[in-house]
């Protein structure tokens, strides 16, 4: 029988299987943020075995917290800081060069066809994008990895999504996968990879494919998987360029990681994106789901664009056509937190930062600032927000906050509008203008 | 290895999630101990007091899907400093049961029916669970009344328990 890509790859990395399912794996890259991270290189160092298993296949970002919020969140990028530079670690990436973790990776190459990753992160599943099994993990699976450079997991069951017809205008991949896991549940993929198949797919850019990807952990997924394709090379080329004599010769190697067509699915689901409109959640899971037509109308006090999963350029452009010439409702305060510096200065070349600005929103430096509740928008209790991440757990950007997600043209809308509303983009009559 | 008897916790909820147990804003700290008063402090479940309902606990019974969202192990580090180091759900989110196992503590399943009846004779009593685990069976006991519940853990799992973690046994391994 034929297999799933993640199956492939785990065939192609096996170090041991020492209990029946159990599969030990060879890691091509380990990812190392100063949340989850302090503490396993503490734990290593009260071990003695303050050591890497390969410095050049650790990279390692502060970007949750930064600049420093307190004493103590400057402690954790101290840790991080000095062991990065012990390790001898090159790819450390620190306040000026900083940006959120799953969209600095990929943008340096970090990230290709076939690869195993782990982080302590549960949204490392966003990497698979790339035709890559990446996968969040707790803090001692990490110090694992950074020490033996191996993860055990179950071997990989998929689910395969299958995205057919074509987005209407004002859709975008954030409204696909909020629909899919509200088909799917919060736990719907639990110990699965899920596959994203399908012509919507196949004309997804990386960006949005990663967008798709990002979410797989709101259903349980362990990672979100996309077969690499010719939009995969386009975007790694310049990182592949001297290993290929040509970008066939690339695509030909890489297809080593697509799914056999008889390779076994646990489930496949169909999707008719014709058939969508934009998407918001409407609880504090995020399978709670509902058409944004459904919603519109509902007071916010906070827009935040940002996050591993909408904020890089194409967000930010789309975010910022809706914005052009606009200011926001003077009930709402609105954030936008470019994803990385590359992305923050293309933006600021392309204008798009000065549209924000003129709207009236505030632009922070790039981090995870709101998206989790640590910093840069923190909401009061009682405050609801929408947002263009991907968690809306209760307390997720503040205790007592309420958290709407959404794809950031309805999260630009939301912010000229003051209340829940759709982008001009999308209208409901003919589906799109 | 670590203790899995003691006192039982009941919390009567299904997707019980990561920032439920531990919030987001405690993940500055860089000790577990540090965790230690914040479990379950943004809890939603009617009734429930963490400052008076979590002491002195060593179990927790829970419903489906439980530990979701967060790959933070300090969700497990949480329970771990208060003593508890064991779950008993009817099902978990993947990394959090991974992470159980990888501090040598357990994370165990129970089919949905069991746990109805665990729920119904227990909940609200002073309830004691002792795990035997060569035998592989749960004792519940609440004054005269006793239940023995047979579970099942994998080989993998109950290795890493056997090696109070994954980084003691991929060390000799690897
Ligand atoms: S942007 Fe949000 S979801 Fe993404 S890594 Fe940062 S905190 Fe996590």
């Amino acid at each position: 029988m034929g297999k799933t890509i993640a199956e492939k790859i785990f065939d192609s990395h096996g170090v041991d299987n020492p209990f029946g399912d159990i599969h030990v794996i060879r890691l091509d890259a380990v990812f190392c943020h100063e949340i989850t991270t302090p503490v396993a290189i503490n734990d290593l160092v009260s071990r003695g075995m303050d050591r890497v298993f390969d410095p050049s296949k650790i990279k390692a970002v502060i970007d949750h917290v930064t600049p420093a919020k307190d004493s103590k969140t400057a402690m954790q990028g101290k840790i991080l800081r000095e062991w990065a530079i012990r390790q001898g670690i090159v790819d450390f990436f620190d306040i000026g060069k900083n940006g959120v973790c799953h969209a600095i990776f990929p943008e340096k190459g970090f990230v290709r066809p076939g690869y195993t990753i782990i982080m302590g992160d549960s949204h490392t599943c966003t990497h698979g994008a790339f035709g890559a099994f990446a996968a969040g993990v707790g803090t001692t699976d990490l110090e694992v990895g950074i020490l033996k450079g191996v993860c055990a997991f179950h071997y990989p069951h998929s689910i395969k999504v299958v995205i057919d017809g074509e987005l209407p205008q004002g859709v975008f991949a954030k409204d696909v996968i909020l629909a899919v896991i509200g088909k799917l549940g919060v736990n719907g993929a639990t110990n699965k990879v899920i596959e994203f198949t399908g012509h919507v797919v196949d004309q997804m850019s990386m960006e949005a494919r990663m967008t798709l990807c990002n979410m797989a952990i709101e259903a349980g997924g362990t990672c979100g998987i996309c077969a690499p394709d010719m939009t995969t090379v386009d975007y790694l080329w310049a990182f592949i360029a001297s290993d290929y004599p040509s970008k066939e010769a690339a695509l030909s190697d890489y297809r080593r990681f697509t799914a056999d067509s008889d390779a076994h699915y646990d489930q496949v689901i169909h999707v008719d994106a014709s058939t969508l409109s934009p998407m918001v959640t409407f609880g504090y899971k995020p399978d709670q789901v509902k058409p944004v037509s459904d919603m519109e109308g509902e007071k916010v006090d906070q827009v935040y664009i940002g996050s591993c999963t909408n904020g890089r350029l194409e967000d930010l452009r789309i975010a910022a056509k809706i914005l052009k010439g606009k200011t926001i409702s003077p009930n709402i305060r609105a954030i936008v937190s470019p994803a990385t510096p590359e992305i923050f200065s293309k933006a600021l070349d392309e204008g798009i930062i000065k549209i924000f600005m003129d709207a009236g929103f505030c632009v922070t430096n790039p981090t995870c600032g709101a998206c989790l509740g640590m910093s840069n928008g923190v909401l009061a209790d009682g405050e609801v927000c929408a947002s263009t991440t991907n968690r809306n757990f209760n307390g997720r950007m503040g205790k007592g906050g309420m958290v709407h997600l959404m794809s950031p043209a309805t999260a630009a809308e939301t912010a000229l509008a003051g209340v829940i509303k759709n982008s001009f983009l999308f209208t409901e009559a003919g589906g799109a203008k | 290895m670590k203790q899995f008897n003691g006192k039982v916790l009941f919390l009567d909820r299904s997707d019980i999630n990561t920032d439920e147990i531990i919030p987001a804003r405690y993940l500055t700290e860089i000790s577990k101990e540090a965790l230690k008063p914040f479990l379950l402090e943004d809890l939603e479940l009617a009734g429930f007091n963490p400052s008076k309902d979590i002491l002195p606990s060593n179990v927790v019974i829970s419903r489906a899907n439980f530990g979701c969202g967060s790959s933070r192990e300090h969700a497990p580090w949480a329970f771990e400093v208060n003593d508890i180091n064991l779950v008993v759900a009817e099902s978990f989110a993947r990394i959090f049961k991974q992470n159980m196992f990888n501090c040598g503590m357990m994370a165990v399943e129970l089919q949905s029916a069991i746990l109805d009846d665990l729920f119904t004779t227990f909940m609200g009593k002073e309830t004691l669970l002792e795990t035997d685990l060569k035998k592989n069976v749960f004792v519940f006991k609440s004054g005269e009344i006793c239940k023995e519940i047979p579970f099942s853990i994998s080989g993998f799992d109950r290795a890493l328990v056997e090696a109070d973690g994954w980084v003691g046994y991929a060390d000799k391994h690897y």
